[in-house]
């Protein structure tokens, strides 16, 4: 009777360990993409606005440990903050008081800096309506395979978010850049987190299929910034995302953690503003989206089986000995880093 | 009292000046200096294309050789039947499939050519005797009793356009040419559905336009596996030494194109341009450490922690700064000495025997492993050229498939013929020419309408002549390129899709169109009204002061009447 008993747990093990596999294999098609791109904007400058330049590069260094590569990452800065003339600790920028985490690093690829960042060029990246001389780095070249993350901070609104204190981004107008994404299909999910005040204000009007939306505070409420360093003498981060970067400091890239944990973050005890999330326009259930699609960048990987018999020889190219007998020297050169003249002449 | 008259009627009059002054010059001024620039764009051809009928239509030759049909049937033989079958995909798209299929009997020197003892030698002598365009397909008919295909096969498909087929044992006595059109009908089918395309290859084009539920996990694969359409392509190739000080490797990377690569892109040529770069990463290591297996006694990589193979790679690889173009990254990574030999497992822990994967949408990667060209007492470090053959085979195997060659298996009784020098068959360059077409045509038409949706939607954006020019081209392409798939002639057809997708593409993305124009209307009435309404309300109120003032005389000179 035992053994009965034993041999049938052990065949139920070893049932499951195979549906395990096979929901691996299975889970590895679930999403639908193949590449990952990020658009990370923080809107404001100014000394004091510390904090929304801590807050994108937090989330910034994240997204990169999680294997996106700054090929397919759009760093928008309004401001510097490492450089600037009030930093007592140049070339850093730290997320946390007693100077803990260094979310600045040593590896830090900014593509559009200072008065770059506006409401125009923002669009322009989005909707891809970039001057012809644009250069690779600074454009979003998705597809319809690609899942997107996008991460708005700064100073927002009932409606709208403020950029570089002198223009306003309003939610129709960032609703309509999606929908003219979707049109071309440039993505295939989007993952759209804004941390400003009144953040669930801007993803109201969106209207496109598979969006899903995080915003930090709910029309009406403030949100709030985390603790101010007193050697720094500004606020270090804003509460959203310092426990944002907490939760994904737990992420690695080959976690299994769902985007209803990433609801969970930030409850109203900590985080003072009642965090909101829209996931009606997204077509998959939350449950089942992993972070790591929209952080990380996991790549499907497929064994190559079979490969072509080529039994053509290869063909040297013979050299003829210079007239003097001695052997000719290839000359090498660098080639062009920044290929100027194709870019202009586009 | 005079001179209040006068003034009186001096103040009516220059009231009504000033108020004829501003309706009938002030307003058509205002307008024509704001309103937009919007050059004029063929809406009702654009408003056609919403609802997209695309028919597709194959040339196929039927050729009998001797023995297939008896004296008297031959008499009959030389006909043409047309072949349709119609697919509504949603609403808005609908396709229809012709197949001309002209039938008639072998040649003498066809028949020469199918007398050779293998498949293979009658395949490249029946392709010395003609040149099939592209898009066309030939069928040869052979019988039953034929020895040229072996006993299980059917069907062989060639590296050009022909097939061979041979008839089916019930097939032997006494039936009629309808019987045996009959029978070969569905075998025909077959073999159209594998050279030129079938129902899911033409679906699948679409689905920019049309956003079907995802079938059975083959097609999601294929879909996602290949790049979409694109006027340019850009192929890097990368050596990737992570350990110089014991390998000193040379890879002839520039002959090897040549021979090899080149032959491919070539034919490719009407599909895309190419441009390929090479280069070498020193001391690039893989991001996961290869567990050492006893029983290979070697190192090995399993399939699942391929994935994380590539992000740590991808940041040293570079693009080319001045194109946006898609690239096809293909890497040759030779494993350092304490590693060597890595091999790569599938999920059945087999060994791969190409020693490569690729990962969708990216390109390939090939381990290559040289343990086995010194020894252990050799002189740190070795040379080793690397045998660009074997590597090229791996590479242009992943490349076809990137590109989006189909590498589905035949069905059971086809045989087909082993890759050219080139790498591609002209049927499997056929089958990539219709599916790029028909998707082409399926965004520029999306494009298109959804341009034309956004200018009609926002009234303030301006519309450059550059646009309407572009928009124009565009729709006259597209015109052209369906005209020629009804047609039949592959070759136009794809190249004014291409022209199609280009001009489309070109103003959508133009970066004038840029609707940062929107003014919602409370927003127009907060600018205009603190500029109108301080000078149009004296007005007003004196015309009003006017109008009673001629209602009280007029009843003045009505009560005096009476």
């Amino acid at each position: 009777m035992t053994l009965f008993t034993l041999l049938f747990l052990l065949s139920s093990c070893l049932l499951v360990y195979c549906i395990n596999i096979e929901d691996n294999v299975g889970q590895f098609f679930s999403s639908g993409h193949t590449n990952n791109w990020a658009v990370l904007v923080c809107t404001s400058r100014f000394w004091f606005n510390y904090r929304h330049v801590a807050n994108t590069l937090s989330v910034y260094r994240s997204v990169k440990r999680l294997g996106i590569p700054d090929s397919h990452i759009v760093l928008m800065l309004a401001d510097d903050m490492a450089c600037n003339h009030r930093n007592p600790k140049p070339a850093t920028v730290f997320s946390h008081k007693n100077m803990e985490l260094n979310v600045y690093g040593d590896d830090v690829e900014v593509d559009y800096r200072g008065y770059e960042v506006t409401v125009e060029n923002f669009l322009r990246v989005l909707t891809g309506r970039l001057p012809p001389s644009t250069p690779r780095s600074k454009r979003l070249l998705s597809d319809d395979r690609s899942n997107i993350l996008i991460y708005l901070t700064g100073h927002g609104g009932n409606g709208f978010l403020k950029f570089q204190d002198s223009e306003e981004i309003s939610n129709v107008e960032l609703a309509d850049a999606f929908e003219q994404m979707w049109q071309k299909r440039r993505y295939n999910e989007l993952l759209f987190i804004i941390d400003t005040c009144q953040g669930a204000s801007m993803y109201e009007r969106f209207y496109s299929p598979n969006l899903m939306a995080l915003a930090s505070s709910q029309v009406g409420e403030d949100s709030l910034s985390h603790q101010p360093d007193v050697g720094i003498g500004v606020h270090l981060m804003d509460r959203y995302t310092f426990y944002l970067l907490e939760f994904l400091e737990d992420i690695h890239p080959a976690s299994k953690t769902c985007m209803n944990d990433l609801f969970k973050v930030c409850p109203k005890s900590q985080c003072v503003s009642t965090p909101g999330h829209r996931t009606d326009l997204f077509l998959r259930d939350p449950g089942s989206v992993l972070v790591t699609d929209f952080f990380g960048s996991v790549r499907k990987v497929e064994i190559t089986m079979d490969s072509i018999n080529l039994t053509s020889v290869v063909s040297h190219r013979k050299e003829e000995p210079a007239a003097n007998g001695e052997l000719q020297k290839e000359v090498y050169s660098y080639s062009d880093q920044l290929p100027v003249s194709e870019i202009i002449h586009q | 009292m005079a001179t209040t008259e006068v003034e009186r009627r001096r103040g009516q009059l220059a009231a009504l000046s000033i108020a004829a002054v501003v309706i009938i010059v002030g307003v058509p001024l205002w307008w024509r200096t704001t309103e937009t620039y919007r050059a004029w764009l063929p809406v009702s051809q654009i408003k056609e294309f919403a609802t997209l009928q695309l028919l597709l239509s194959v040339d196929v030759e039927v050729v009998f050789s001797r023995g297939t049909v008896s004296p008297e049937q031959q008499k009959k033989v030389p006909m043409t039947q047309t072949q349709d079958e119609e697919h509504r995909v949603d609403e808005n798209t609908a396709l229809k499939y012709r197949y001309e299929i002209r039938y008639r009997t072998a040649t003498i020197m066809e028949e020469d050519a199918l007398k050779q003892p293998t498949a293979s030698d009658a395949d490249l002598s029946l392709h010395a005797l003609s040149e099939n365009p592209c898009g066309s397909l030939v069928v040869y008919v052979i019988p039953e009793s034929s020895s040229l295909l072996s006993e299980d096969v059917d069907v062989y498909i060639g590296q050009k356009r022909t097939a061979i087929l041979r008839l089916g044992a019930q097939m032997r006595v006494g039936r009629t040419l309808e019987q045996l059109l009959a029978h070969l009908e569905p075998r025909i089918k077959k073999i159209l559905h594998m050279m030129s395309f079938s129902h899911t290859d033409i679906t699948a084009a679409l689905s920019d336009r049309v956003r079907l539920a995802p079938g059975n996990r083959e097609n999601i694969v294929d879909s996602m596996r290949a790049f979409k359409s694109s006027p340019g392509y850009e192929i890097t190739f990368s050596l990737l030494n992570p350990d110089p000080k014991s390998h000193r490797l040379h890879w002839d990377i520039e002959s090897a194109v040549e021979t090899y690569v080149q032959p491919l892109l070539t034919k490719l040529a009407p599909i895309a341009n190419f441009s390929i770069d090479s280069q070498t990463l020193y001391y690039a290591m893989l991001g996961v450490n290869p567990r050492f297996d006893i029983s290979r006694s070697s190192y090995t990589l399993n399939a699942e922690s391929l994935a994380h193979v590539i992000n740590p790679v991808e940041a040293r690889l570079g693009s080319n700064a001045a194109s946006s173009n898609p690239v096809l990254n293909f890497l040759l990574y030779v494993p350092d000495a304490l590693h060597s030999p890595l091999h790569i497992l599938d999920r059945k822990k087999q060994a791969v025997h190409s020693n490569a994967f690729h990962s969708p949408r990216w390109g390939g990667i090939m381990v290559y492993n040289v343990n086995d060209v010194y020894g252990p007492e050799a002189v740190l470090p070795v040379d080793i050229n690397i045998n660009m053959a074997k590597v090229m085979g791996v590479f242009l195997a992943q490349l076809r498939l990137l590109l989006g060659v189909q590498s589905s298996s035949p069905p059971p009784g086809f045989v087909v013929a082993s890759c050219s020098s080139t790498g591609l068959a002209d049927w499997e360059l056929d089958r990539l020419m219709w599916s790029r077409s028909v998707e082409n045509v399926a965004t520029a038409t999306t494009t298109i309408t959804s341009l034309a949706q956004l200018l009609d939607q926002i009234g303030n954006i301006v519309i450059n002549d550059n646009i309407a020019e572009q928009v124009s081209s565009a729709v006259t392409s597209l015109q052209l390129a369906v005209a020629e798939l009804e047609a039949g002639n592959l070759g136009f057809a794809l190249q004014y899709s291409k022209e199609a997708i280009l001009a489309s593409e070109r103003a959508f993305f133009d970066p004038s169109l840029l609707h940062l124009l929107y003014f919602p209307d409370d927003q127009k009435f907060a600018i205009y009204i603190p500029l109108f309404l301080p000078m149009c309300v004296p007005i007003l109120l004196s015309l009003i002061k006017i109008a009673s003032d001629a209602r009280q005389k007029r009843r003045e000179k009505q009560a005096k009447k009476d």
